[in-house]
């Protein structure tokens, strides 16, 4: 795979600058994932048709994106992707939706596409609330997490997408981050190419809502990165939950405190201590030790901790669930015209 | 589909077979009592002339899908009934705004709420007019009969492929529930949306004066941005004053410079009329009914039926408040459109309504007895 300038993309797939989206928010990072795709897959442009709802996931294609454009109402995209789709099954057709717009008000749609196996492309942007209109709770929002609308805690619990897509029949479905570029490319194009409804759930940082929601602190334009490393640290490949042996300690009050405590403890040991941002946790102390177990028992002796979580706990599974298949909603729409025919 | 010629059919039977003639080739529903049968037959007909049946979880989903298959290049319809129109509005609206030809069929039935599911009514004349957010001129038809309800489907698709905007046939379960002789033409005269045919193509504004813009279609290589923010005349996303005051009367415009065209309606014995009784749908049934057993009185009685209920024939009832000293209205609600009359009579002649609710129409005498108030 050749490395193509950033030019080269914007020339040939962008519309309009600048960017609707605030500095350093993963939507931009996505459009870029998207394009990548496209181009490598060497589709033509007006083959393409992208149909959002509302949100700030649905301006990733509209109107910034070159190529056709249906930029809908708020959680319908996939059923008037659905129209167009059944009408001209030429077309790729492609929604780009919100975790509110794609699981909250059009959680439905979601679900019916699913179990039709429509050959349409979801891209869900899951940035964990409703962000255009101030970061409300979503029905992704993890449980216990502070948005405007939960400023004692969300009292309720996340969906799990990859299990309702799954569960539903879609026929391909994958969950990526920001982080994950290179896999969220790969994965964008299976999608493409393959004949089905096909969902990819990306959690995205949205540095101006994340901050209430995950409490960080520290100047604005150091948070895109910050929750880009987060998705890194709170997040494991499919089937391989481990890399490396290490815990996280859950600090009880300040955590540059307990790192130093913990540094102590662990002195004589083969161990590194460093403050990391988890995603279920928050500031945490990660502690990388070539003896864990002798580590863990020094660390449950220390105070100031609430307590410690293993390597895997609270973390996000990412990769490619769903690989099947199965018929097509258009392909068997259009065997009912076959059979219709035939008849007197 | 139906052989040209005579047939004893239902009335929503006739509205799908209308459909059907006038090139609709996507049906979206879901199902609602007494809108049913429109959708069964298409599900049966549409796949033998090469269409699509597709049937949607759920109102909103159908509305959404009819304007994505639009826009695909189809000619298409959805049919439901009160509950379900109003689960349509905020996508109807955004047809208004996107200006996407498509067809709504609402069999109107008795409500609020589920009511009298089986029953009729004409109480969604205002959801028709109103029901959706933001402003937009509408355009509805209203079938009195069976052949209407065939004719008048096929003028609906017409109208909205010439006016690039949704088109409301309001019939009710009446009238979609009857059976009566349906003649289906040899021919019926079939309008198609105006495509860009130049390789550059506006299609949110235009110099026309008409005002109705070409409309181009996915996957023909124009880039099209379809939104339902306000935007410039290419379809890009802009907020400024200027694009959004334009568009807005743009599409009210459009279809007041046609309304001479739209306007349908049907005059019976108006000439030395005295009275006036002014219907529309099922409810003018009895009210014709009426007006010729008062002829038959030697009663001055006339008649104004209204075929096409929106825009509302402001000039027409305008001018027969000059030449009548009552006009009776009859319609199957607490008394609607008679807010319409009123507005265009402007206090010069009387104006008295008879309204039958709960599932039942106007009988011939209710409005014969109205008529024999107003002409003493
Ligand atoms: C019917 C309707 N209800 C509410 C809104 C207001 N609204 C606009 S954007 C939005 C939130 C979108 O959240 P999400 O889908 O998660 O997208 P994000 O902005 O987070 O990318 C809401 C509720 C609307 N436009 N339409
Ligand atoms: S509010 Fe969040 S999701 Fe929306 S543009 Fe800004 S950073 Fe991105
Ligand atoms: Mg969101």
């Amino acid at each position: 795979m050749s490395v193509k300038p950033l030019s080269y993309y914007r020339e040939r797939y962008i519309r309009f600058q600048p960017s609707p989206f605030c500095p350093g928010c993963g939507n931009g990072t996505i459009l870029n994932c998207f394009v990548r795709a496209i181009d490598e897959l060497g589709i033509p442009r007006e083959r393409v048709l992208c149909v959002s709802g509302i949100g700030c996931s649905a301006w990733i294609p509209s109107p910034n994106l070159r190529g056709d454009t249906l930029h809908t109402t708020h959680g319908r995209a996939i059923a008037f992707a659905t129209g167009a789709k059944v009408y001209n099954p030429h077309l790729y057709t492609v929604v780009f939706t919100g975790d509110g717009d794609g699981a909250g008000i059009g959680g439905n749609h979601l679900i019916h596409a699913a179990r039709r196996n429509i050959d349409i492309t979801v891209i869900l942007v899951n940035n964990l609330s409703y962000a255009m209109t101030g970061g409300q709770i979503a029905p992704t929002t993890l449980h216990g997490l502070r948005t405007t609308t939960s400023p004692y805690g969300n009292p309720e619990h996340p969906f799990d997408l990859v299990k309702l897509a799954a569960a539903a029949g879609a026929t391909y479905v994958a969950r990526w981050t920001t982080y994950h570029v290179v896999e969220l490319t790969r994965s964008i194009k299976e999608a493409l190419r393959h004949r089905g409804f096909s969902f990819i759930e990306v959690l995205s940082q949205c540095p101006t809502q994340q901050r209430r929601l995950f409490g960080l602190r520290g100047p604005m334009r150091t948070l895109p990165s910050r929750i880009v490393e987060m998705f890194a640290e709170g997040t494991y490949l499919r089937g391989r939950p481990l890399k490396g042996s290490y815990l996280y300690a859950l600090p009880e009050g300040d955590p540059e405190e307990v790192l130093r405590d913990v540094g102590e403890a662990l002195r004589d040991l083969e161990a590194s201590a460093r403050l990391v941002d988890h995603i279920a946790f928050g500031r945490v102390v990660r502690v990388d030790a070539e003896d864990l177990e002798e580590a863990a028992g020094r660390l449950r002796a220390l105070g100031g901790l609430r307590r410690l979580a293993d390597a895997t706990e609270g973390k996000i599974e990412v990769g490619v669930f769903v690989e099947e298949e199965r018929p097509e909603f258009t392909e068997s729409l259009r065997e009912v015209i076959r059979r219709a025919e035939v008849r007197p | 589909m139906l052989t040209p010629g005579r047939h004893l059919v239902l009335g929503n039977i006739a509205c799908a077979e209308g459909a059907l003639r006038a090139g609709c080739r996507f049906f979206a529903g879901y199902p609602i009592t007494p809108a049913n049968e429109i959708a069964q037959y298409m599900s049966q007909e549409l796949p033998r002339v090469g269409g699509y049946y597709v049937q949607m979880e759920d109102e909103l989903a159908s509305m959404a899908a009819v304007i994505g298959a639009s826009w695909a290049g189809a000619k298409a319809m959805t049919a439901t009934s009160g509950p379900g129109f109003s689960l349509m509005q905020e996508n109807i609206s955004y047809a208004y705004m996107t200006e996407t030809p498509c067809v709504v069929v609402d069999v109107q039935r008795s409500g609020p709420s589920t009511g009298q599911a089986t029953m009729p009514s004409q109480q969604d004349v205002y959801q028709a007019r109103y029901g959706a957010h933001g402003d937009y001129e509408a355009v509805a038809l209203t079938p009195w009969s069976v052949q209407e309800m065939f004719d008048l489907t096929v003028r609906a698709f017409n109208l909205a492929e010439r006016l690039r905007m949704p088109v409301l046939l309001l019939a009710d379960g009446m009238i979609g529930h009857m059976s009566e002789s349906l003649i289906v033409p040899e021919e019926v005269e079939v309008v198609d949306r105006r495509r860009p045919t130049g390789p550059e193509c506006t299609p949110f504004d235009t110099d026309d004066p008409s005002l109705i813009p070409e409309m181009p279609l996915f996957g023909e290589g124009y880039e099209l941005l379809v939104t339902g923010s306000a935007h410039r005349p290419s379809g890009r996303r802009d907020y400024t004053p200027i694009y959004m005051e334009r568009k807005l009367w743009r599409i009210r415009e459009k279809v007041l410079r046609a309304e001479p065209e739209i306007r349908d309606v049907v005059e019976y014995e108006l000439g030395d009329a005295e009275v006036a009784v002014l219907s529309y749908g099922a409810s003018a049934r009895p009210s014709f009914g009426a007006v010729r057993r008062a002829r038959g009185r030697s009663l001055r009685v006339g008649m104004l039926r209204l075929r096409a209920l929106w825009p509302f024939p402001e000039e027409v009832v305008s001018r027969l408040a000059e030449g009548v000293e009552e006009i009776v209205v009859v319609e199957m609600n607490m008394g609607k459109i008679i807010r319409e009359v009123e507005r265009a009579v402007c206090g010069r002649c009387r104006v008295s309504l008879v309204s039958r609710v709960g599932g039942v129409l106007p009988t011939l005498g209710e409005v014969y007895e109205a008529i024999g108030r107003a002409v003493r």
